[in-house]
């Protein structure tokens, strides 16, 4: 297992390299330029300057270099300086965002909260509510309850988050007044009322999201009860008397998890994507937003270090799906 | 002579293709979901031939109106017919969804049977498609916007150009479930006895492809199909949302909505009917599938 968890993180790094390469490659292309937004009383002679201060002077190959340099080599050396407060990175030249001349990883690290509370909170709320229904569909396949399962499942794939969130704000912020449209991320929850605050803005973008999650697990989960249903160790169990319950319960779920952990395992760095549209809606001002943002502004360095950090959760958690996978089930060997 | 023990069959032999209909019949949310898709593609097609408002004629006397018997979904904020701006709408996002689909499963099945035909390919084939599943796709379908909306813009005139890019970074952007799931099939037909009896006879490779594997290989590909309209339509409509699709002035359903989140408060209807009509088809479109599925499966099939 070890060994297999090695090879694959060894393999995962020329693929990140590649993909790196990649998305460096198609921002190369970009005709946006730069210092489009700078006035146009500036002499030519300083844009150009400028240009070079920006690190636009060198040859591609040297420029891909210097972003894997401070990608892989600097930003690493921040996160310790922050940490133990050392000092690998003084004077270093980190990832510098062209819209605010900051570091963009400084950026990123102030967005992720916000992305992650929401975000995180949905995926935990979709597999709250996904579990149960899957496993009760499962277990009385064709009732009326199965059917509404399939039904609201399908209704979570076909609506766009784009759509559901607008109808929630229709429904629920300009007819009822119920909860506010847009996410506030300043609020700072320190009394009661205030967590109430955080509650009523938080429910409508979790719920949005969770609809999407849930009406992909369940699904999952409903399938992989019904395949686990008929076998002859549930047969086996009924036999020596064991309840209803616990045969259920405890032998079938254990087992039809190992395929739903792994799915909800992929899931994560999908739902980073899928967040992307639902931070847009209701003004979440997290990673997704950043990069719409970065993508609108020409921030180059900004959007190629999104991205980036995209494929590597990608690919980190198909690593970890699969190693899942041979850890809960005993019957995969990858050696 | 005796009798023959068994009568000659009266009937004439069953087509396949019948037997999957039965079956695909039997399915009450399939028929419903085809008839619907069906009822769209007919109403973004041939609707602007039966109403006469152009989706573009600005009337600006007639702006924000309600629903009526002159506008039935009523007229946006410069006095345009929603009703001929949701067809025109549905026009682009539905050609959107199938040339995009067509493209991603020319793409997908081509990749699909040389990966499994070929053991050569096999191994770099399959490691493209898992590198393709690690990339971050919508942000990706969002640089590419960004980036090579001008240039094609210049060459292919506003309309046409963005059409062709918004096609072909979706369609090479979700051609891997596809590839995959034919690759699977075509190395379980490849070890089958047909194969080998007619490789036996001497058919070249690309006869054994288009003769044997591909018509073998149909019934996965068919239902990919339509969950690939279903989520080209979403990307679409996603894509002109974040307001890099489709250039303001020309509608599809994805834009229309994006333009009426800004009257919300006001009209909160016209956020409805192009949200609707994505939902409406991308679910129809998604029973389709679910029917099929279960049509083309014979093991399914006659039960």
């Amino acid at each position: 297992m070890l060994t297999f968890t090695i090879r694959r993180l060894i393999l995962a790094v020329p693929t990140l390299l590649f993909i790196s390469l990649v998305i460096f490659l198609l921002l190369e292309l970009a005709p946006g330029d730069p210092m489009a937004q700078v006035p146009l009383t500036v002499p030519a002679e300083v844009k150009e300057k400028m240009r070079l201060a920006l690190g636009l002077g060198e040859p591609m190959h040297i420029r891909f270099w210097k972003w894997l340099v401070q990608f892989f080599w600097i930003e690493p050396q921040v996160l310790i300086d922050n940490i133990f407060g050392t000092g690998l990175a003084d004077g270093k030249l980190r990832v510098i965002s062209w819209q605010t001349r900051s570091p963009v990883m400084d950026i990123v690290v102030q967005r992720i909260p916000q992305t992650l509370w929401v975000v995180g909170t949905a995926y935990v709320v979709a597999i709250l509510i996904a579990l149960p229904i899957g496993i009760y569909s499962a277990y009385r396949q064709y009732s009326w309850f199965d059917q509404m399962g399939t039904f609201v499942s399908m209704v979570g794939f076909s609506v766009p988050p784009f759509f559901s969130g607008v109808l929630v704000i229709v429904i629920f912020s300009v007819q009822l007044g119920w909860f506010p449209s847009i996410y506030d991320t300043t609020h700072v929850v320190d009394s009661w009322d205030a967590f109430v605050y955080q509650l009523k803005q938080m429910i409508m973008p979790v719920m949005v999201l969770a609809l999407q999650i849930t009406a992909q697990l369940s699904r999952f989960m409903r399938a992989s009860m019904l395949d686990n249903l008929n076998q002859d160790y549930v047969r086996t169990a009924r036999a020596k008397g064991l309840s209803e319950y616990v045969v259920v319960m405890v032998h079938v779920l254990r087992n039809s998890m190992i395929p739903v952990v792994t799915v909800i395992a992929l899931g994560i760095p999908s739902i980073f994507g899928g967040a992307i549209i639902t931070e847009q809606v209701f003004k979440v001002n997290g990673i997704g937003q950043l990069l719409i943002g970065a993508i609108q502004a020409n921030d180059l360095p900004m959007v190629q270090t999104l991205t980036f950090i995209f494929a590597v959760l990608i690919v980190l958690f198909n690593l970890i799906a699969d190693v899942l996978y041979g850890i809960l089930d005993p019957r995969i060997r990858y050696d | 002579m005796t009798e023959l023990s068994n009568p000659v069959p009266s009937k004439p032999p069953r087509s396949q293709w019948l037997d999957v209909w039965d079956q695909f019949k039997s399915h009450r949310g399939a028929l419903m979901g085809g008839a619907l898709f069906l009822f769209i593609i007919l109403a973004v097609y041939l609707g602007p031939l039966f109403w006469d408002l152009e989706a573009t004629q600005i009337d600006i006397r007639a702006r924000n109106q309600g629903p009526s018997w002159a506008h039935p979904f009523g007229t946006d904020q410069l006095g345009r017919d929603m009703l001929a701006r949701m067809m025109a709408g549905g026009a682009t996002s539905v050609s959107v969804g199938l040339t995009a689909m067509l493209l991603a499963l020319f793409l997908g099945s081509f990749i699909g049977v040389m990966a499994g035909f070929f053991k050569k390919l096999d191994g770099p084939l399959m490691r493209l498609t898992d590198l393709f599943l690690a990339l971050p796709l919508l942000p990706l379908l969002l640089v590419m916007m960004l980036l090579f909306r001008e240039p094609l813009n210049a060459t292919f005139g506003p309309e046409q150009g963005i059409f062709i890019l918004i096609v072909i970074s979706i369609g090479v952007t979700s051609w891997m479930p596809t590839a995959r799931i034919v690759r699977g099939d075509v190395l379980a037909l490849k070890e089958r006895e047909f194969v080998m009896a007619a490789r036996s006879i001497g058919t070249t490779n690309s006869g054994l492809i288009t003769r044997h594997i591909l018509p073998n290989v149909l019934s996965p590909i068919m239902v990919s199909a339509t969950l690939g309209i279903a989520t080209a339509i979403i990307t679409e409509s996603s894509l002109s949302f974040l307001g890099l699709g489709f250039p303001p002035d020309f509608p599809t359903w994805g834009r229309l909505l994006f333009d009426a989140t800004d009257y919300l408060q006001q009209h909160p209807e016209r956020v409805f009917w192009p949200g609707m009509a994505i939902s409406l088809t991308v679910l129809s479109v998604n029973y389709l599938g679910d029917g099929l599925r279960d049509a083309l499966d014979p093991r399914i099939r006659g039960r």
